[in-house]
């Protein structure tokens, strides 16, 4: 707000330059849309890797040691002509996990779409410290080069699971394998930094340079989650961070923190990356929601239904985290009378959750709903979401977590809760932001065409696996048919991986509606969606500083179909209507 | 839906069983309706010429009650499982019977090995017998095992039993099951213990009364004593 007194309501000051050539501007930008999409252009990338990664999983489990079709180029001894050996399935597990959490739905949801819509959506013209964005995306880069890098160093990849538990990634011995296994530990921690700086400048932007008029109860509600989101991240990274290092030192310095021969414990590892570990599920869950609350109003022309309800659910279910992390911990040999708590505990999640969904419901009731791409989108992720909120009451059921723990109901249930919130919601505001991030518009029969596509394979890649978990099938298992029981599941396996392939394929078709529209898509208006929400207050897309003139803000974002307006929709910065007092 | 479980052949896999049917029956009603109303909002509210959205915040507590309601319906079902719940977790995993089978078990990569005291009843006389990736017990005993890891943490899983406990290196894990049908089931591990973790199978073998005293005596007739 100061930013605008200062420029007496002129072009807005805005700190820091910009680059004159294109090319500089493409690396050294400080404005948080060219941030934002540095954000998506790497996250996007390491989805691609693994997304491959999830093929090559896929191809082994449905057809074990046989050469996966396009990869016979990658040299020994990652793969041999192909053929997936034990030690690069191991490294593919702990990478795909590794590289979808962290570097592909963070940057995506938080990274991209946090950059691109926060300072735009309170009315801001940039970030309040442009430099630390761009010192943020920058260590990402560095942070995906190194997870990368470590595709080449002796041993390959770190290879004990995406949680890395010791004593296994602790010693080379047992091989987690050796360097990769420090160069991950560098990765996810330098990771752990961008969002950090990331966080701050969430917080300090949403608090500080919100518009005139702009209330913390007038914000849109992917604000509140992106900041419930860095809160959240910022409390919860510091063990995990504690842990990194003691991981470190153990395995270069000699010291004891998880080894029991000399004094250390293994659990220890456990407490301190699932304290972590189970906030960080919101991070990412809840930009995901926040995303198709801003879509759900607008395709239904009508208000959020309630708001400070679905707010308060949010800053709820965010505390809960951080008193659930022992339900990843069942098994593990804690003190068997911990279990009922945390049992409680995470069982209570569904309740802020229900709150949530059930007002999203709400929301489309009486509306006026218009199934364009990114309502499809939007109204998927709920659908499935809801499959993986259920599934998530059995495994917070201590006494059934014996039976399901570590096995593939669980790797159903996680996928259901996070590619509905990345994959699909991520898709969502994709289709939603791209006619303001690029001034053109995309293809609604491709986008609906992308959207069946992908809602349809992901479920029957997904269900198949609860049902195979159900029977036993135990996790991260080079050839499952090593075993008797699961020797019937191979049919299962060879229909879910035949799925997996058309949910990969299908992502051509967005692929072909982001060059058409580059090219031929139609301009976007500066309001194609009738939204009223700040950002589509500018111009599509909006000019360095976002908004020719301030604006000032008059309501909450949510006001469509008020009665007696003839438009239904009314935008934050309309000021009063006439004949309302 | 629990058709898709394996045998179930200890004491307390039905219980275990049992509320997986009842979670899926409570959890189930709730995604069926929550899925039905979705698509039944999603085409009945379809957009229509002249008809407008109506207008509906959502914030007096008259309206939140469509919300709030079924919220405080979950609470109390989420309670009622909680309660169900615990119980089952107790017998598994807190109330080790106090007398049963004694054995010793072992975990390293990629081997289970289990160990046996010898006629004597007792445990480093000499007489105890190790043997690797067979587990024999007994029909209707209690089996008591101790497990230790020699390397990294894995996880003793058989399905079948329903039992699966982490064995983490540097502590004794004491764990309990009582099977009640004769027979040849697979041990798998859970956790993932190194490239070799896949081919880390044992087997449950499950005698009735004679067959193991038979099995014992063949034994400790044939093998030689266990360091």
């Amino acid at each position: 707000m100061t930013m605008y007194a200062a420029t007496d309501g002129a072009v807005p000051h805005v700190a820091g330059s910009e680059p004159s050539s294109r090319w500089a501007r493409c690396i050294f930008s400080t404005d948080h849309k060219v941030i934002g999409k540095q954000y998506l252009g790497i996250g996007v990338f390491m989805a691609v890797l693994g997304g491959l990664g999830a093929y090559v999983i896929r191809w082994q489990l449905a057809w074990p040691q046989t050469a996966v079709p396009g990869f016979g180029w990658v040299p020994a001894p990652l793969m041999y002509e192909g053929v997936v050996p034990p030690e690069f399935y191991a490294a593919l597990v702990t990478l795909h996990g590794t590289i979808m959490l962290f570097f592909a739905a963070m940057p995506i949801l938080l990274g991209a779409f946090g950059n691109f819509a926060l300072p735009l959506m309170v009315g801001a013209p940039n970030m309040a410290f442009p430099r630390l964005s761009r010192l943020s995306v920058w260590t990402l880069a560095v942070a995906s080069l190194i997870l990368l890098s470590s595709f080449l160093v002796p041993g390959g990849p770190a290879s004990a699971g995406w949680t890395s538990y010791p004593p296994l990634s602790a010693d080379p011995l047992w091989t987690g394998v050796s360097w990769g296994i420090d160069l991950w530990l560098l990765a996810v921690a330098l990771e752990f930094v961008s969002f950090l700086m990331s966080g701050v400048n969430f917080l300090v932007t949403a608090i500080n340079m919100r518009a005139p008029g702009l209330t913390m109860m007038r914000l849109p509600l992917f604000v509140w989650m992106l900041l419930t989101a860095a809160v959240l991240f910022m409390l919860s990274v510091g063990p995990l961070v504690a842990g990194a290092v003691m991981l470190l030192l153990d395995r270069n310095a000699g010291t004891a923190f998880f080894d029991p021969a000399r004094g250390g414990d293994p659990l220890l590892w456990q407490h301190l990356f699932w304290f972590f570990g189970h906030p960080e599920v919101y991070v990412i869950l809840l930009p995901g929601f926040g995303i198709i609350l801003e879509v759900l109003p607008v395709f239904s022309r009508k208000h959020v239904f309630g708001y400070r309800a679905i707010v308060w659910s949010t800053i709820a279910a965010g505390a809960l985290s951080f008193v659930v992390w022992a339900h990843h911990m069942f098994v593990s040999g804690i003190d068997a009378r911990l279990a009922v708590p945390f049992s409680i505990t995470t069982i209570l999640i569904s309740v802020p959750f229900a709150v949530m969904l059930f007002s999203m419901l709400a929301t489309l009731w009486g509306g006026s709903i218009e199934l364009k791409t990114p309502m499809l989108f939007a109204l998927g992720t709920i659908a499935s979401f809801l499959v993986g909120g259920v599934t998530g009451v059995f495994l917070g059921s201590a006494a059934i977590d014996i039976f399901l723990h570590d096995t593939y109901f669980v790797i159903a249930h996680f996928h259901y809760t996070l590619f509905p919130a990345v994959i699909l919601g991520g898709l969502s505001g994709l289709y939603y932001w791209w006619p303001k991030m690029t001034g053109r518009m995309l293809s609604e029969r491709l986008g609906r065409l992308h959207f069946v596509a992908t809602f349809l394979s992901f479920n029957a890649v997904f269900i198949p696996l609860f049902l195979v978990g159900m029977g036993g099938h135990h996790r991260r298992i080079y050839n499952p048919y090593q075993y008797e029981f699961l020797k019937p599941m191979q049919g299962i396996h060879e229909l879910v991986t035949w799925a997996a392939i058309v949910l990969v394929a299908s992502q051509a078709l967005l692929l072909i509606n982001v060059v058409w529209s580059l090219f031929a898509g139609g301009r976007a208006s500066d309001n194609p969606w009738q939204a009223n929400t700040l950002e589509w207050a500018t111009t599509s897309p909006p000019p360095y500083g976002n908004f020719a003139t301030p604006p000032t803000v008059y309501r909450d974002p949510y006001e469509y179909s008020v009665p007696g307006q003839e438009a239904d929709w009314l935008p934050q910065t309309a000021p009063e209507p006439a004949g309302v007092p | 839906m629990s058709a898709w479980f394996p045998q179930n052949i200890s004491t307390y896999g039905a219980d275990l069983d049992r509320l997986f049917v009842v979670v899926y029956y409570i959890v189930g009603a709730w995604f069926v309706a929550a899925e039905v109303l979705l698509l039944y909002l999603g085409l009945r509210y379809r957009r229509r010429e002249g008809r407008r959205a109506a207008y509906v915040r959502g914030e007096s507590w008259a309206q939140l009650a469509w919300v709030l309601v079924p919220a405080v319906v979950v609470l109390g079902l989420d309670l009622a499982m909680d309660s169900m719940s615990a119980p089952v977790w107790s017998r598994i995993k807190e109330q080790r019977p106090a007398s049963g089978i004694l054995i010793r078990g072992t975990a390293k990569q990629f081997t289970w090995a289990f160990a046996y005291s010898g006629p004597d009843g007792k445990f480093d006389t000499g007489d105890d017998r190790d043997i690797e990736n067979e587990l024999h017990v007994p029909a209707g005993e209690n089996i008591l095992i101790d497990f230790r890891s020699k390397d990294v943490i894995h996880s003793f899983f058989v399905p079948t039993l329903r039992l699966k406990q982490d064995i983490v290196p540097g502590r004794t894990t004491r764990i309990w099951f009582n099977a009640t049908t004769p027979g040849r089931y697979e041990i798998s591990c859970a956790e993932l213990c190194g490239f070799g973790h896949y081919t880390m199978r044992g087997f449950l073998v499950v005698h009735d009364q004679a067959e193991y005293e038979k099995w014992r005596a063949e034994t400790w007739s044939a093998g030689k004593a266990a360091s």
